[in-house]
Formats: C-alpha cells, sequence, structure tokens
C-alpha cells in the first residue's frame, strides 16, 4: 500500500487549478447522488474498487442536457491498477435500464469483459454486479458502458496500469482523456443519422464553398456520394472535452521547464477522431493502445476513436496549447500545458475542413504526401489514373467495362468483386474497386501538412514478438450505406449474425484483412487480445493493437493468436456505427482453452 | 393503347436509374431474414457460415500460393502478404453456441442477445415531414397546398404515409388524398412502394399505388408511382428535387413533377396521355435543418387532351405562382 500511495503523489491529475477542488472532494466515491455531475474525475485503485452507476446533469460551456455519471463525475473515475495484482471491482446500476462497463485493452477472462449479450447477460437496474480478474499488463486503457448509447452520455473512463518496474522515461503523467458532450439525447443523435440526411454536417460543398471543380462535384453527385463526409456527428451539436472539460474551461496541465511529461492520450470519444498537437512542442511516441512502442518522434498525430497513445514531451518554459482537433475541424478540445499556473496557451484556428479524395473511394492508391484530388475527366479518366498512381502494376480486378459505359457508378458498387460470403442488398452502397492497404496513411487532413505526422508505419513493437506464420486468411469486408445510415460487417448487422460469429481455433494464428467499401475511416476494435498490425514492420517487430483504423476506400491487415477462449465482441468503435450493426462476435474455441481442463 | 405504352415507358424512365445503378439490389430478392445461402457457398471462402466443423484445414504452401485476392495490389514500401483464406479448424466449432451460456445460463444470455439486436442494427424510427406547406399566389384567387410525407420501420422495411391536397384561401379543399404505402428497400438507393391512396376531394375515391422512391444519380430525390383507381383508370407521376446548397443554410430547391394517364377521365377533366407538368424552384433558409421558411416561383401547365379539355371549359391551363411556405419536419 505504502509503495501505491508513493506512487500516486507522482501520478498527477489533470490541471492543479480545476483539480485542486478536485482532490479536496472526495465524496462523491460514496455514492452520493449529486444532481449536476462534475467535470472530471477522481481516482479509484487497489484491488477492491466500486463504481456507481448513476443519471446526473452535465453542462458544460452553455450546453447542457442528460448525462450519465459513474462515482458522480463525467468522465468516471480514473482506475488506477499495478500490473500483477488482482482487482475486484463492483458496479452498481442505479439507473432504471440495463447497464455495463468493458474494460478496453484489458486482458481478461471473457466473461469479465462486459459486453451484454455476447460475455455477460449485463447489469440490471438496482444490481451490483462483480468482475473479478488478475492484471496482466501494464499501459493506458479505459473503460466504457457497452449498453446501448450509455458510453456518449458520459459513462467512461481512463484506466492506467502501472509497470510492475519503474518506468524511469518520465517525471510527470497526466491522462488527457478526449471525449464529446451533447446536449441532445443519443437516442435523438441516432434517429437524426437514419432521418436527417448530413443533419450535423455544416461543412458541406455549396456553391460558394470548397474548391473541387465543377466536374469532380458532378462525379461525385453521380455515385451520389458527399466528398464531405469526414464525421456522421460534428461540432454542430458536441462540445469536445479534455478529461470532461470544454475548450473554454481553461483546463491546464503544469510543468517545470526540463521536466519529462507523459501524456496518456485516451480517445474515449463516441465518434470523433482527433488531430492530436502542441504548436511548438514535439511529440515523442512511445506507446499505443497500452504497448510500448520504439520511440518516434512526430509534431501531430491522429487518433482514432477507442485508440490510446502515450507520448512524452519535454516542453520549453510557457505555455502551450494542447490541441484535439476535431478530424473534420468543427471543433477542438483544447487544454494548455502550462510552467506558469494561469497561463492560458492560445490554440490556433482551427483548419479548412478536409475534402475527401479518389483515394478514399478505393480508385487506388495515391501516396499520402501528394494526395489531394486528381484532375480526371467525370467518366474514364479515372480508373486510369488510379492505376497511374497505383504504382504500374495492372490489376485484373479493374473494371474496364465501367470506362465503356461512362458510369462511375458500375465501377463504384461492382458486387461481382465481393466474395460470396458477402451479403449484397440494400446496406451496400459501393464497393471499393481497387482498395489499396494505406498503413502509410496519416489520416484524413493530416497528409498534406508541413510537418512530421505519425502514421501506422512509423510503429514498432518495443519488444519482439515470437515469429509465427499466420495458418490462414480471412477477409472482413465493412459495408454501409451512408444515404440509408446502415453499417455492417459482410453486409450483414450483428442482429442478423448472432448466432453465426466469426470462429478461431485456440491458439490459432490468422491474418485479418479488413476491406473498407466505404468512404469513412472505421476505428475496429477486437477484444480481449492485442494483434499485430502489418504494417511492413517485419514479423517480429508488428506493433501490437487492440484497435484499428481502417481509412476510407482501403484496406488494413493485422496478425492475431487467437489464445484468449471464449466469446469476444468485435466492432467498429464508432459507437452510432455499432449500433447500426457494425459488430460480429468472434469467438475462441475450445471453450474453456485445452489447459483450462485440467 | 398509345397512351398506355407511353405511360410504360415514362415509368421505365424513371426506373432507368435504379436499374442502371442497382442492378445487383434489384435483381436480387432481400435477403435480410435468411440465415444462409446454400447455393453459393464454396468451401474454400465461405469462413463463417459454417454451423458444422468442415473437413480439417490443411497448412498450405507459403511458399507458392497464389494470391487469392487480385483486388488488392501491394505497391507500398512494405510487404502486406496475402495467405491462402480457408475455413477455421475444426475446433473452432467445439463447446455450446454461445460461450457466456456455460456461466451465467442460457436463458438470461438468450434474453440479453434479444435485447442487443434492437441496439446492434434493428433499430426502428421514423419522421414525418412536411415538404411543402405554402401559399400559392398569382393571378385570380390565391390557394394553399400541403405535401406530407412520414415514414416508420426499420433499414429496409418500412410504413410510409404520404398527403397532398390544395385548395383556394376562403373556398373549399380542391384536391386532398392520403396514401398508406409500405416500403421496402429494393437496393441501396431506392425503396419499392406499394399500397393504397384514398382520395378525399374532389371525390371519394381509392386507388392501389405501386411505386418507387429514393435517391438517383446527382442526387436527386425521385418519387414515381402508379396508381390504379376503383374505377379501373391507370394514372401515374413522377416527381423530382434536387437541392442545391448556397451555403450551409440558405438551399435552392428546383422541382418538376409530370403526370399522366393512361385513358381519359372525363370526370376529373383529365384526358389520355401526359396531363400536367409542373415545375418550381424555391429558395429556403435552413434556420434549423427541421425548420425552413422558403420563397419561390411554380409553374404549371395542363398537357395533351387534358389542356384542350381545360381551355373548352374555359379555363387557364397555365399558371405562374408566387410561393411562400416552410418546409419542417421532426
Amino acid at each position: 500500500m505504502t509503495a501505491l500511495q508513493t506512487d500516486r503523489r507522482k501520478f498527477m491529475l489533470g490541471s492543479t487549478g480545476l483539480l485542486a477542488t478536485g482532490l479536496a472532494v472526495p465524496a462523491w466515491a460514496r455514492g452520493e447522488s449529486l444532481s449536476h455531475a462534475r467535470q472530471g474525475f477522481g481516482e479509484v485503485s487497489g484491488e477492491r474498487i466500486a463504481l456507481s452507476v448513476d443519471r446526473h446533469h452535465f453542462g458544460v460551456g452553455g450546453r447542457k442536457g442528460h448525462a450519465i455519471a459513474v462515482n458522480g463525475t463525467v468522465p468516471g473515475p480514473l482506475v488506477r491498477l499495478r500490473e500483477g495484482q488482482n482487482v475486484r471491482i463492483d458496479v452498481t446500476n442505479k439507473l432504471t435500464e440495463d447497464t455495463s462497463i468493458h474494460w478496453h485493452g484489458l486482458l481478461l477472462p471473457f466473461q469479465f469483459d462486459g459486453v451484454p449479450g455476447v460475455s455477460f447477460p449485463g447489469i440490471k437496474p438496482g444490481e451490483t454486479f462483480t468482475y473479478e480478474f488478475p492484471i496482466r499488463q501494464s499501459g493506458t486503457y479505459w473503460w466504457h458502458s457497452h449498453s446501448g448509447l450509455q458510453e456518449q452520455e458520459g459513462h467512461y473512463g481512463p484506466i492506467v496500469i502501472e509497470s510492475a518496474e519503474p518506468d524511469p522515461r518520465y517525471d510527470r503523467d497526466y491522462v488527457v482523456l478526449l471525449s464529446e458532450f451533447s446536449p441532445r439525447h443519443p437516442h435523438e443523435i441516432a434517429r437524426m443519422l437514419k432521418v436527417g440526411e448530413h443533419y450535423f454536417n455544416y461543412q458541406m460543398q455549396t456553391a460558394s464553398e470548397g474548391d473541387m471543380p465543377l466536374d469532380e462535384r458532378l462525379m461525385w453527385g453521380g455515385m451520389r456520394m458527399n466528398p464531405r463526409d469526414i464525421s456522421d456527428v460534428t461540432g454542430a451539436t458536441y462540445t469536445f472535452l479534455v478529461n470532461g472539460h470544454g475548450p473554454m474551461d481553461g483546463l491546464e496541465y503544469l510543468f517545470a521547464p526540463g521536466e519529462r511529461v507523459r501524456l496518456r492520450i485516451i480517445n474515449g470519444s463516441a465518434m470523433t477522431f482527433f488531430n492530436i498537437r502542441i504548436p511548438g512542442v514535439p511529440m515523442t511516441v512511445i506507446a499505443a493502445d497500452g504497448m510500448d512502442v520504439a520511440p518516434v518522434e512526430v509534431d501531430e498525430f491522429q487518433i482514432g476513436t477507442a485508440e490510446t497513445y502515450d507520448v512524452i514531451v519535454r516542453p520549453p518554459a510557457g505555455s502551450h496549447a494542447l490541441v484535439a482537433e476535431a478530424m473534420d475541424r468543427s471543433g477542438m478540445g483544447l487544454a494548455s500545458l502550462t510552467s506558469h499556473k494561469g497561463h492560458r496557451a492560445t490554440p490556433p484556428p482551427l483548419r479548412e475542413p478536409v475534402t475527401l479524395t479518389m483515394a478514399d473511394m478505393g480508385m487506388g492508391s495515391m501516396d499520402g504526401a501528394h494526395g489531394g484530388t486528381m484532375k480526371h475527366d467525370a467518366h474514364g479518366g479515372m480508373d486510369h489514373s488510379g492505376m497511374n498512381h497505383g504504382g504500374g502494376e495492372a490489376s485484373p480486378a479493374m473494371d474496364h467495362g465501367a470506362t465503356d459505359h461512362g458510369a462511375m457508378d458500375h465501377s463504384m458498387r461492382d458486387t461481382s468483386k465481393l466474395p460470396p460470403d458477402v451479403k449484397v442488398g440494400p446496406g451496400i452502397d459501393m464497393v471499393a474497386p481497387m482498395p489499396m492497404d494505406r498503413m502509410d496513411f496519416p489520416g484524413l487532413g493530416l497528409d498534406k501538412v508541413d510537418h512530421r505526422v505519425l502514421r501506422y508505419t512509423d510503429l514498432k513493437a518495443a519488444r519482439t514478438n515470437p515469429h509465427r506464420m499466420p495458418t490462414r486468411q480471412l477477409t472482413i469486408h465493412l459495408t454501409g450505406n451512408m444515404e440509408r445510415y446502415m453499417w455492417s460487417f459482410d453486409g450483414e448487422k450483428f442482429s442478423a449474425v448472432t448466432d453465426d460469429p466469426i470462429r478461431f481455433a485456440y491458439d490459432e494464428r490468422v491474418r485479418v484483412k479488413l476491406v473498407n467499401d466505404t468512404m469513412m475511416a472505421h476505428p475496429i476494435h477486437l477484444h480481449g487480445h492485442f494483434f499485430e498490425l502489418v504494417n511492413g514492420a517485419g514479423m517480429m517487430d508488428q506493433p501490437l493493437k487492440h484497435t484499428v483504423v481502417v481509412q476510407p476506400g482501403s484496406t488494413a491487415t493485422f496478425d492475431v493468436t487467437a489464445n484468449e477462449p471464449g466469446d469476444w465482441a468485435f466492432h467498429c468503435h464508432l459507437l452510432y456505427h455499432m449500433h447500426a450493426g457494425m459488430m460480429q462476435t468472434v469467438t475462441v474455441r475450445p471453450f474453456p482453452a485445452p489447459e483450462d481442463k485440467a | 393503347m398509345k397512351a398506355r405504352a407511353l405511360l410504360g415507358a415514362a415509368l421505365m424512365l424513371a426506373a432507368a436509374p435504379l436499374v442502371a445503378q442497382d442492378h445487383s439490389g434489384h435483381a436480387m430478392p432481400d435477403h435480410s431474414s435468411h440465415q444462409q445461402e446454400p447455393e453459393k457457398e464454396p468451401a474454400a471462402e465461405d469462413h463463417s457460415k459454417h454451423q458444422q466443423a468442415p473437413a480439417p484445414f490443411v497448412l498450405p504452401d507459403m511458399t507458392g500460393a497464389p494470391k487469392m485476392d487480385h483486388s488488392t495490389m501491394d505497391h507500398s514500401a512494405h510487404q502486406v502478404g496475402d495467405f491462402p483464406e480457408g475455413p477455421p479448424p475444426p475446433e473452432a466449432f467445439e463447446g455450446a453456441q454461445h460461450a457466456a451460456d456455460a456461466i451465467y445460463g442460457p436463458a438470461v444470455m438468450a434474453e440479453a442477445r434479444a435485447t442487443n439486436h434492437a441496439t446492434h442494427g434493428d433499430m426502428k424510427t421514423g419522421t414525418l415531414m412536411a415538404e411543402r406547406l405554402e401559399a400559392r399566389i398569382g393571378d385570380g384567387e390565391d390557394g394553399y397546398l400541403w405535401d406530407l410525407q412520414g415514414w416508420y420501420g426499420g433499414d429496409v422495411d418500412k410504413f410510409v404515409l404520404k398527403s397532398e391536397g390544395e385548395g383556394a384561401f376562403g373556398g373549399a379543399v380542391e384536391d386532398a388524398e392520403v396514401q398508406a404505402l409500405w416500403g421496402h428497400a429494393i437496393g441501396p438507393f431506392f425503396d419499392l412502394q406499394a399500397g393504397v391512396r384514398l382520395d378525399i376531394e374532389p371525390d371519394t375515391r381509392s386507388h392501389l399505388v405501386f411505386g418507387v422512391q429514393g435517391l438517383a444519380p446527382y442526387m436527386w430525390h425521385v418519387d414515381a408511382a402508379a396508381f390504379l383507381s376503383d374505377r379501373g383508370d391507370l394514372t401515374a407521376r413522377i416527381e423530382g428535387e434536387y437541392d442545391q446548397k448556397l451555403t450551409q443554410r440558405l438551399i435552392l430547391q428546383p422541382r418538376a413533377e409530370l403526370e399522366l394517364a393512361a385513358q381519359d377521365i372525363p370526370e376529373r377533366e383529365i384526358g389520355e396521355g401526359l396531363t400536367k407538368f409542373e415545375t418550381g424552384l424555391r429558395l429556403r433558409y435552413e434556420i434549423a435543418r427541421e425548420f425552413a421558411p422558403y420563397v419561390g416561383v411554380g409553374y404549371e401547365t395542363k398537357l395533351g387532351a387534358t389542356r384542350s379539355m381545360a381551355k373548352a371549359a374555359g379555363n387557364d391551363p397555365d399558371g405562374l405562382k408566387l410561393l411562400l411556405g416552410l418546409r419542417a419536419w421532426f
């Protein structure tokens, strides 16, 4: 216990300014019912932890609405653990509906993974459910509800697991938990996505806005696609939060000049990818999704929903803006990293809205550096330009027939390119004609910036992985229909395949290739496992992750050793995509595993 | 009969975009409730569909393995090799259908799975929209018009309600109809709609309705339907509209509507052939997405035999109107 408390002193939460009150009032920990959830979070640790889920009000920057707070705060408390310990967590549901907590990124017995209907029945109103598992890892993770749309309402929080050995890489340690708050009820947001066309998008191309030439506009219109379809839900309803604080709240992270500050950046949002940068301060990425990577210095990186990155910064004296710009540039989360208490840094302005390109349609490769929209005529030119940039190798899958017909639409939804196990129907509005691996793509809108941006190809595992070749490949198509707001894997919603899971044999090593047949980036999360990104790092240096962003119209591939028996959720971590059905069960059999049977 | 052919051709024309674009969806019936389709299940490809354990999987020879997925070209600097696809090994099929059943009991887990469906794909929702709620000001008498549409349902099947009508201010309602339709997605962008239409004015009459509605290429919203009345009269209506954003909230909407009849309907002063063409340009401002007042101009003209009938009756077959209205929904 002494060791734990010593460590806790070293570990600092949020801003001192805001935090001073936070530490002084831990009353919420005893489950008091508050009418208004507090912004920011406290901390729980040890071998017995109690969490209480209750309904509250929440307000930030003039926007107010309902929230679900855990232990009275939004976000809920930091769960701080130590590698090698055991933990029992009692979760009490004070809502009038079922709830759950999923421990995102934690290796644990599947029955404590917290996904209602997959790993356990859920927690009924008034009930307390006890999670109990050993801590087998260290790093930065998070937890959130896996019931309905509760996560959007504030039901999430950070997890920090300290390594068994001391970590000498930093002097200060901060959590940077990114999320959103909307005054609208998430069911209403879900309905607007279904019935309102681009309801939250106020950055569409108009007669006066956007520099796309007319022929390209016609081509996009001809395909019934919107090149400004970057984010489904935007700053039009979201206030972007850092540790529960809005951009105007003046959240501060204090440091002394010369100190190495570890920032544990967690994207705990429901729907938002963020571009993270601290202008003037380079960041050294030391971990991705909780797992250490070989240090790599960058000036900016994009973090997909549900990903985490740990960075070390050594800022010069002064106040520096920690900017979490929404990928679609409709708003930002903001905090100050400052050596002078009370000095707010001036944030840079939001950058120009992002416009999708040919590569995002799966029309072939354009390397990130030269990105941009390609000039071509509205019809035939397209296929050829895609090929030219593709590196010269002619693809047998190219649909030359489409060129002859002069209709783009044929090649943008040629369902004959799909394998037979993909169910073709109204839920598929596009088939990427020439999907490319884009592990080297830094993220929508970051391919043209003039500083160093992290790419998946920059990530290398800090510790070498055992060398094992996969014995088979599994291809999964990410499918959707933007107009109808339908999302699925292989054309089938989770509700249709509940009894037909993706099957792995225990200890089987499989190469999983995700083909994104949509024009949105999807953060795909596998529960209970770490997979290795096939990013060119070499089989033994492939970085371990629990979530991979599959870029629009592209493929992403990972190798996974299925060594955690049981049923696990596998889904797009964009909350409303999952809600629409973009989810499956991955089952690892036999269960229990052979050695457990003894 | 010529008119029937013309009507048919026009309907074909309206349906052409979706035939052209959505060939797969068009050709395929909906399989949403089907668990699997045995006829297209090559064992080597279909990894997830097998309920039974397949033959043991043989470790392939990696060295000479051909690329299975030709649609992907790996030109990036790094190598993303493809491995042969195959079914999972037999042990992947061992044990109970759902692992959690063994821990928490099958009954409680079955209940949880059932609850899950609504929150993972089977959400039902709906909307009600007043597409046009307007005053029409022109030569002669000023009138009003309503054009409402609503739906409730899931991704594939919906209940659709439509109502249209018009009248003169201070006068009686001249035309009023209500449609109750079943909508069924037949492709990514189009729904088939079938149901009934009840005319309340000018006289009570019922119709069977069969049509398509959806989004045509170049973002035109299209609604085309044929109506068979209880007296055996066949008519049709095709309408399209397009939203051109001038700014994020100021939207210019051209709209066109064409009506056809397969025979004379004298009591409604409708002649065989093309009967009416209506076009309009509306400029709306979205104070909120759900609430947008507009101004516009509308022009309508009677065509063919219908036009002659109108003229013979001493009615003006053309009309230009100033439109003041509201587009609102929730």
